[in-house]
């Protein structure tokens, strides 16, 4: 507990109102208001609004748009939060020894960290680039792919997909490395005494072990696939080939200031939201149970 | 004899690994350095089959170009300022309510402390189409306002620096307290120069995401006046019927270099304001 200080009864409360009125103002009103507008249809000024109850959540889930979209998004971020965290953690594993160049891997591979998604994207369009691209030409050479992301709708996926693990690969791989240097030496050293294979080893000491640190970075990309992935679109794909990489942020960006559907695309948010709200959710039920903390 | 092999074997696993880290060094670099080679070629040169991985000799003019054709000293400057603001100003905001929450009592702390954390609930997507509007109401599209205010208050701030006061001893503010200052002396004379590191580690958070917006900016930020390096650089893909590469990873290469410089300058206090906030 820490020893508080007296003051005048209005200072803390002055202290916190900036926070507070930025939160109230561009946060929660805003997010009442999505709320709100998604059972209107309206124009984006606002100046006319037509109840129209739940029609614009009816109007999403018929549409076969909008439901390509959700599914589309969510295996996205399936793929990219597993495939993402199995390789970032293979990488860890083996970078995790105590040598005088730990530190300099380490550096060099939070960079990517730094990168925007639509910088990333424009990177990865020139290697992927089916003329000129130094990676196109590799597969073609190699495999004999003909990879275009431009016509092919699952190299589309597969080109953002790509890009995007790539983004987080640095940011996951040091935080599984700082969770590995928290495994004790001793348990494993137990282990190895009782004959443990090097596999057993890792999946019954090391995994459990590090289980906060995964858990936690399953929230941050879960949340970094379904809402970071605008730039990366906006700047490859478009959305395309036909809608082959439309995810829910760009329908939504389409919905709302392409084709100007306030109502519609606020019925989206709200969805949206609740997707928050779930992972949020799992987020305190499941660190509170299943996850080991240690003491 | 035993340990000898073991010992053998162990600096084997340590070479061993250490050709595996390299290669994935290079593997996950790698998109940035072609990045930057690309952008020394003249058109010619990145043309070529298959392509090359040598320093081109188009360096100066693809960079004249870019600098130029994108106006990237304006994009660079608006996004510099942009970032540098908003960071400066969510430290700001986060280091004064870290600190209320914890050294003072007051009526309504926890409904305060969910207010401010709740913002992590309620990502742009959510709310995007009423703060638009709310924008346009202020007048605020393509206005630098538009770009920064709203960005003010975070809650990642506020819980770093929040759990960062409840471990300061609390020896320190009684001291204090016995040589007669009052809490916000305390603030400023103990508190702050005791946070470098957290202000660090969320300058270089703050700063990078920022400088990498793109749905926002994209929204209410289009004019030229006011318009980020993000959006240009895209401008810069479609105003020609073909892509000049060359000319655009010249441009994208001086749109990560100030992100780069930052983490670089504050990357070990991000690894330890990282794992801090880690556990919240």
């Amino acid at each position: 507990m820490q020893t508080t200080f007296k003051s005048s009864k209005w200072l803390p409360y002055l202290l916190l109102s900036p926070s507070v009125i930025i939160v109230f103002i561009f946060f929660i009103i805003p997010s009442g208001e999505s709320l709100f507008y998604s059972f209107f249809r309206l124009n984006i000024t606002g100046t006319r609004k037509i109840f129209v109850g739940f029609t614009n959540f009816v109007r999403l889930f018929s549409d076969p748009e909008y439901i390509d979209s959700l599914i589309r998004s969510v295996l996205f971020t399936v793929i990219v939060v597993c495939l993402g965290l199995a390789i970032s953690l293979g990488i860890a594993t083996v970078a995790n020894n105590k040598s005088k160049f730990f530190n300099i891997y380490r550096t060099l591979l939070i960079w990517p960290y730094a990168l925007s998604p639509a910088i990333t994207g424009m990177i990865w369009s020139l290697m992927l680039n089916p003329k000129i691209g130094v990676i196109s030409n590799l597969l073609y050479n190699i495999f004999g792919i003909s990879f275009n992301y431009m016509t092919n709708s699952t190299h589309a996926m597969v080109f953002i997909i790509v890009a995007a693990i790539w983004k987080m690969l640095g940011y996951n791989i040091i935080f599984f490395l700082s969770g590995l240097q928290m495994v004790p030496k001793e348990l494993i050293e137990a282990a190895i005494i009782d004959g443990a294979s090097p596999w057993k080893r890792f999946i019954k000491i090391t995994i459990p072990l590090i289980s906060p640190t995964t858990f936690f970075l399953i929230i941050m990309n879960t949340l970094y696939a379904f809402f970071q992935q605008f730039g990366l679109l906006h700047v490859v794909t478009e959305g395309g080939p036909g809608r082959a990489t439309d995810l829910l942020v760009y329908k939504l960006y389409r919905d709302g200031f392409i084709s100007m559907n306030t109502g519609y695309a606020s019925a989206q948010s709200i969805i949206l939201l609740l997707i928050v709200t779930g992972i949020t959710f799992f987020q305190f039920r499941t660190a509170k149970k299943r996850v080991f903390y240690g003491n | 004899m035993e340990i000898k092999i073991m010992k053998n074997r162990k600096q084997l696993s340590q070479i061993g690994s250490h050709i595996i880290m390299i290669l994935v060094v290079f593997i996950v670099l790698f998109p940035m350095i072609y990045a930057f080679v690309v952008s020394t070629q003249t058109k010619s040169e990145y043309f070529k089959f298959p392509p090359s991985m040598k320093i081109g000799t188009g360096a100066i003019e693809n960079y004249t170009e870019a600098w130029y054709k994108g106006n990237l000293g304006r994009l660079l400057f608006n996004s510099t300022f942009i970032s540098l603001f908003v960071a400066l100003g969510k430290i700001v905001l986060s280091i004064l309510a870290g600190f209320t929450f914890v050294y003072y009592k007051f009526k309504g702390k926890t409904f305060f402390f969910v207010v401010i954390l709740i913002t992590q609930m309620l990502p742009l997507p959510v709310r995007i189409v009423p703060t638009y509007m709310l924008m346009s109401q202020f007048g605020w599209i393509n206005t630098y306002w538009a770009l920064t205010i709203p960005f003010f208050a975070s809650a990642t701030g506020t819980l770093l620096f929040k759990q960062l006061y409840t471990m300061i001893p609390s020896s320190f503010a009684d001291a204090s307290k016995i040589d007669g200052a009052n809490s916000l002396q305390f603030l400023w004379h103990i508190v702050i120069p005791l946070s470098k590191t957290n202000i660090a580690a969320l300058f270089l958070i703050e700063f990078t995401f920022i400088w990498n917006q793109y749905l926002w900016p994209l929204i209410v930020g289009n004019s030229i006046e006011v318009r980020v390096i993000q959006i240009g650089l895209k401008q810069l893909i479609d105003t020609d019927a073909a892509v000049n590469w060359n000319v655009l990873m010249a441009g994208t290469v001086l749109g990560m270099i100030p992100p780069l410089i930052i983490l670089m300058l504050f990357q070990s206090s991000l690894i330890k304001g990282l794992s801090l906030g880690q556990d919240k």
